[in-house]
């Protein structure tokens, strides 16, 4: 960060959203060969706004499982925005399982406005999509690494983000929903979100600073190499452990999250 | 006078409007659906169920558990616990020391063991009426101590949930109560544990996309409003009017997101059939 323009809260979540910021695909392509992709829940759709599949890091077979948004219009209103659709989550849990079954590790990237709040997506099952995603992921036993790479809103961010560690990039932002739903409860006025932003903690900076997520990732040129040296010394750390203790760290982890005051 | 004479009477009195109108805010509720006026006493006698149109009205998590438990078996937990308000929200610290004055509780759920027909079990209780229910982090660690402890005494779990999501104030904190809800009734399911769970109106964002969606059964009330996203965001997003009756319970059985429906007088016959058929003995 030094000598740079430290950005307001609102700055970075604009930073966040910005089109052309690399995301998944980017990440997938440099940094991994031979991709794989696999496609549908098996139960009723493909939802394209969830990528994953299995590729090779640095030799080792991994899984990788993420949001994806479109670079245009046309790519936008294909991908739904990066909005998940249940199908999108079940395939996820599917692909997770798969990846437990052969003993690889996950690796989820995490760019999403939130999951999509549309009349198919309640009427399938988004609550139930979301819930299954976060008890699997609680319970994997391999090594289960999240990087949230953009914007991380809401349920549909943390269904997969239940991982042994959770990096942020430095722009990056991760909350309990979008700024401008948080702006149009509180104030009944979305376009309060810049305001909404300097309340809800959601920098990479500042939840680091609470201990919520692990790590932060530089970005611009040193992005693609502190990437690949944080995938693989944490693919290297979690690989010593077995899985009945990747999992019970994992509970561990999330089960002693919490702000009371009382014992 | 007879026992039935006074009994006629005071029913006389409460259904006189002007006694209705006399009632104060706190002791009187209003029914959502037809907006009748109801003295707190007669909810607590019909169950919170409107006699005149019978809608379902928010029942307060103590009187949940008074229709549910065998008298006197109830023994709370971890009653005191409190958040530390990690984000320093405006306002954050009055409204739940309002919310307590109002509920006599500390937070938004009262979790502990009682007996269902001569039958242990954990129960716990979302209380709609403190912050909507939200849950922040007393919330998600109150669930999980519950969870784990029915897991360790081998207990059936029963948990209501009456939300309006994860609690705005506390965050972050908040969303990752999520994830240790679901991941602490996944570790009890998978360890051979029964999780009934209950929804009632209404059950929505991230409670009901965690915990609250688990169940090994789950139960919904007549008409509880069950849902991710509320039918205001889903309008806004895709434009259109949403049909009547959509993520309402009946919708949901229909769609299999859901066991049954059970009526509000059934609830405990019901449960403790299940409990029965699971095994369990008092």
């Amino acid at each position: 960060m030094s000598g740079k323009k430290q950005l307001t809260p609102y700055e970075k979540v604009l930073t966040a959203r910005a089109v052309g910021r690399p995301g998944m695909m980017e990440f997938l392509d440099a940094l991994f060969e031979d991709f794989v992709e696999l496609h549908g829940d098996r139960l009723y759709r493909d939802d394209p706004a969830i990528v994953g599949g299995i590729a090779l890091f640095h030799g080792i077979p991994v899984t990788v499982i993420g949001n994806r948004k479109g670079k245009n219009t046309e790519e936008n209103i294909r991908y739904n925005f990066g909005m998940t659709s249940p199908e999108g989550f079940r395939k996820a849990v599917r692909l997770m399982k798969e990846a437990e079954k052969f003993h690889r590790p996950v690796i989820t990237f995490i760019d999403t406005p939130g999951a999509y709040p549309g009349k198919e997506a309640e009427s399938n099952g988004q609550s139930n999509a979301i819930a299954e995603s976060l008890a699997v992921m609680s319970s994997l036993k391999v090594p289960v690494i999240a990087v949230v790479t953009g914007e991380g809103s809401s349920g549909g961010a943390l269904a997969l983000g239940v991982a042994d560690t959770v990096w942020m990039l430095e722009n990056a932002v991760y909350s309990i929903l979008s700024p401008e739903g948080f702006a149009s409860i509180l104030w009944k006025d979305a376009k309060k979100a810049p305001q909404a932003c300097e309340m809800m903690k959601l920098t990479a900076q500042e939840l680091k600073a609470y201990g919520l997520i692990d790590g932060i990732l530089p970005e611009g040129k040193r992005l693609l190499p502190a990437m690949d040296k944080m995938l693989q010394a944490q693919i290297k750390r979690l690989g010593k452990f077995s899985g009945e203790s990747l999992a019970a760290n994992r509970y561990h982890k999330f089960r002693t999250i919490d702000s009371l005051t009382k014992e | 006078m007879t026992i039935d004479d006074i009994f006629r009477q005071r029913k006389k009195r409460l259904n006189s409007l002007a006694e209705i109108r006399r009632s104060s805010v706190r002791e009187a509720c209003e029914c959502p659906s037809c907006k009748r006026r109801i003295p707190t006493d007669v909810l607590q006698l019909t169950g919170w169920v409107c006699q005149d149109c019978g809608c379902y009205l928010t029942m307060p998590a103590a009187d949940r558990i008074t229709l549910l438990c065998d008298e006197g078996s109830f023994r709370e937990m971890d009653a005191a616990l409190t958040s530390a308000d990690p984000l320093h929200f405006p306002d954050y610290a009055k409204k739940l020391a309002a919310n307590r004055k109002k509920t006599g509780q500390e937070d938004a759920f009262v979790g502990g063991i009682g007996k269902i027909g001569g039958i242990r079990a954990a129960v716990g209780v979302l209380n709609g009426q403190f912050l909507m229910g939200s849950m922040g982090t007393v919330v998600g660690e109150k669930i999980a101590r519950l969870t784990e402890y029915a897991g360790k005494k081998k207990l059936p779990l029963i948990l209501f949930s009456a939300s309006g999501g994860a609690r705005m104030q506390e965050g972050l904190f908040s969303l990752m109560q999520m994830a240790k809800t679901a991941a602490a009734v996944e570790r009890f399911q998978k360890d051979g544990g029964l999780f009934v769970s209950y929804l009632t109106n209404p059950t929505t964002g991230g409670v009901s996309a965690s915990y609250a969606s688990l169940g090994d059964i789950i139960i919904a009330e007549p008409d509880a409003l069950i849902c991710f996203a509320g039918p205001r965001v889903i309008q806004q997003t895709i434009g259109e009017t949403l049909p009547e009756g959509f993520q309402h319970a009946e919708f949901l059985l229909e769609h299999g997101m859901i066991d049954m429906i059970v009526e509000r007088k059934s609830m405990k016959e019901t449960i403790k059939r299940l409990l029965v058929l699971h095994g369990k003995q008092s």
